[in-house]
């Protein structure tokens, strides 16, 4: 198993607040990475690392590396749009822009500067496909996205960013606003694209995160606590502070 | 006295209160629609005045004032919404914002009569544009500027940053994503702005009493360099100063009544807009 991300000597700053300290780690490739944690650890701080979506606040500071592919993205000589384009992004509530399903998913195409009607089309198709939407919305391509259920806009929101072929999905809580059977078949759908890509999802979910997840990483006001395979941190935690938080004693 | 009745008694005039309100309101408008509907007629909005304007129409003041609403939005509804865009999208919060919104506000709040005064030294005089409609049009688009720039910004700010996030997440640039994401939509809002705007120039009578309006224009203007009749000032004029007040008097609540339908149409149609996009 190879792999995908490699985290050394990770510190990050928000102005003087230590947001994430010291934190090293590698993210395996094409597996489920949860991370795991109470509210204000810096898991969606790490998250925005990836794709470098930090980048937009003010006042920040990093140091240490992140790599992806071996390469470091804070680097000077790193593409941001390339980087981006190969790194998919699903927010916590289902954001499809309010355009037609198909504009939808075509959007990330067009930024990308793919102006063939034919090929838009066959990718558009296949998103929606790969996000098991397909069946559902292919007779109403051009209604408004807003008109879909939020577990089908969230499918949409996935569509979306698989339609700009990435291999890395960083996914913050996307099941926390939806309802059981929503969630259930995002889950589904998170099992059937991890063979293709790399996920790594937030969730407060410990079921969740036990469900779907390979690796499990908790952290813990900033620190990474433990790290390991998800079986073992949810059967035999090494360390107390993560027994106690999955089992319910805090968090 | 009882807490009961105390509170009955507060209800009351504050019911009262209400009513009073509404009442002038409702008392105003009816006046003005007796009074003027005697003389509203097919004729009235598209002849020419006649007879020391006692008789005929108000037509060029009715297309003189659509002039000065158009014209003033050429200029104020682009610029002010640039100007929101770069405000909200671009300058972070801080001590330059706060400046600018400062002066925005103190903008909106200076008499028209000064921006009247203003624009005559700059435009009529300076540039030598003379008495014109564009000269009335820069002077109105100036006025409702902060409006824009409000309306505006309002529309943006109430876009949740997570749209503009992912776009950016695939890859957009940031004139991408207002262009693609973040105008369409505010659109909405950002059209009712300018129609409230338009609403506001359409009424306005001191600003452009230096820099366009005509005290009698039997013609047509056939350039943005004439002078035009324009209808709050046409009211004043057969209010105040006419040939024969008296004989005047019904043409003035015609005036007046469509003038209020001008920013009534204009106020309704805002509300429209924002009603279908809830
Ligand atoms: N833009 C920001 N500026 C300053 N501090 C921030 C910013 N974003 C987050 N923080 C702080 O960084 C810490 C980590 O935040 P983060 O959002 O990563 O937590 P989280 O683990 O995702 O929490 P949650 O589970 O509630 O989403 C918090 O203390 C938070 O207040
Ligand atoms: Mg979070």
């Amino acid at each position: 198993m190879s792999s995908k991300i490699e985290i050394t000597n990770l510190n990050f700053y928000y102005g003087n607040f230590h947001a994430l300290k010291n934190i090293s780690f590698t993210i395996p490739e094409n597996q489920v990475t949860a991370f795991i944690g109470p509210s204000g650890c810096g898991k969606s701080t790490l998250l925005r690392l990836f794709n470098r979506m930090n980048d937009l606040i003010e006042d920040i500071h990093l140091d240490g590396e992140i790599k992806i592919d071996g390469k470091n993205i804070y680097s000077r000589n790193t593409d941001l749009i390339q980087l981006r384009k190969n790194i998919g992004m699903v927010f916590q509530k289902p954001n499809p822009f309010s355009k037609t399903i198909f504009e939808n998913v075509a959007y990330g195409l067009k930024v990308n500067g793919v102006k063939d009607t034919n090929e838009i089309n066959s990718q558009v198709e296949s998103a929606l496909t790969k996000a098991a939407l397909w069946d559902e919305v292919k007779d109403k391509l051009n209604k408004s996205a807003l008109a879909l259920s939020g577990g089908q806009q969230q499918r949409l929101c996935i569509a979306r960013c698989l339609a700009v072929r990435p291999e890395i999905i960083l996914m913050d809580e996307p099941a926390s606003a939806l309802d059981p059977i929503s969630t259930a078949k995002i889950e589904e759908l998170i099992l059937e694209l991890k063979s293709k890509y790399t996920i790594i999802i937030v969730t407060h979910n410990m079921q969740q995160a036990s469900r779907i997840s390979d690796k499990t990483a908790f952290f813990y006001l900033g620190e990474l606590i433990e790290y390991g395979s998800t079986n073992q941190l949810f059967t035999a935690p090494k360390i107390e502070r993560t027994q106690n938080y999955i089992t319910g004693r805090f968090g | 006295m009882n807490k009961y009745i105390i509170e009955k008694i507060v209800f009351w005039v504050f019911r009262l209160m209400t009513l009073l309100v509404v009442g002038i309101l409702v008392w105003i408008l009816g006046f003005i629609a007796y009074h003027g509907i005697q003389v509203l007629s097919w004729d009235f909005l598209t002849k020419m005045p006649e007879e020391g304007m006692t008789k005929g129409g108000i037509f060029p003041a009715i297309v003189g004032t659509v002039c000065l609403m158009v014209g003033s939005m050429i200029f104020a509804f682009p610029t002010g919404v640039m100007s929101a865009i770069y405000l909200n999208e671009f300058l972070g919060e801080g001590k330059i914002k706060s400046l600018i919104n400062l002066m925005t506000d103190n903008l909106a709040g200076i008499p028209s009569i000064v921006f009247g005064l203003f624009g005559m030294a700059l435009f009529v005089n300076k540039l030598h544009f003379g008495d014109s409609i564009i000269a009335g049009s820069l002077t109105l688009g100036l006025l409702v500027l902060p409006i824009i720039i409000r309306t505006t910004e309002t529309a943006l700010k109430s876009i949740d940053d997570t749209y503009r996030h992912a776009s950016y997440a695939l890859g957009a640039s940031k004139l991408y994503t207002i262009k693609n994401v973040v105008l369409p939509m505010a659109m909405p809002n950002v059209i009712t702005g300018l129609i409230l705007g338009m609403g506001r120039v359409s009424g306005e009578t001191a600003p452009i009493l230096f820099t366009a309006a005509a005290y009698f224009l039997p013609q047509l203007p056939d350039s943005i360099y004439d002078q035009v009749m324009a209808l709050p000032y046409h009211l004043y004029v057969l209010a105040t100063s006419g040939t024969d007040i008296e004989t005047a008097r019904p043409m003035a609540y015609g005036t007046a009544l469509v003038l209020i339908l001008f920013v009534l149409f204009c106020n309704l149609a805002a509300n429209f807009i924002r009603s279908i996009k809830n």
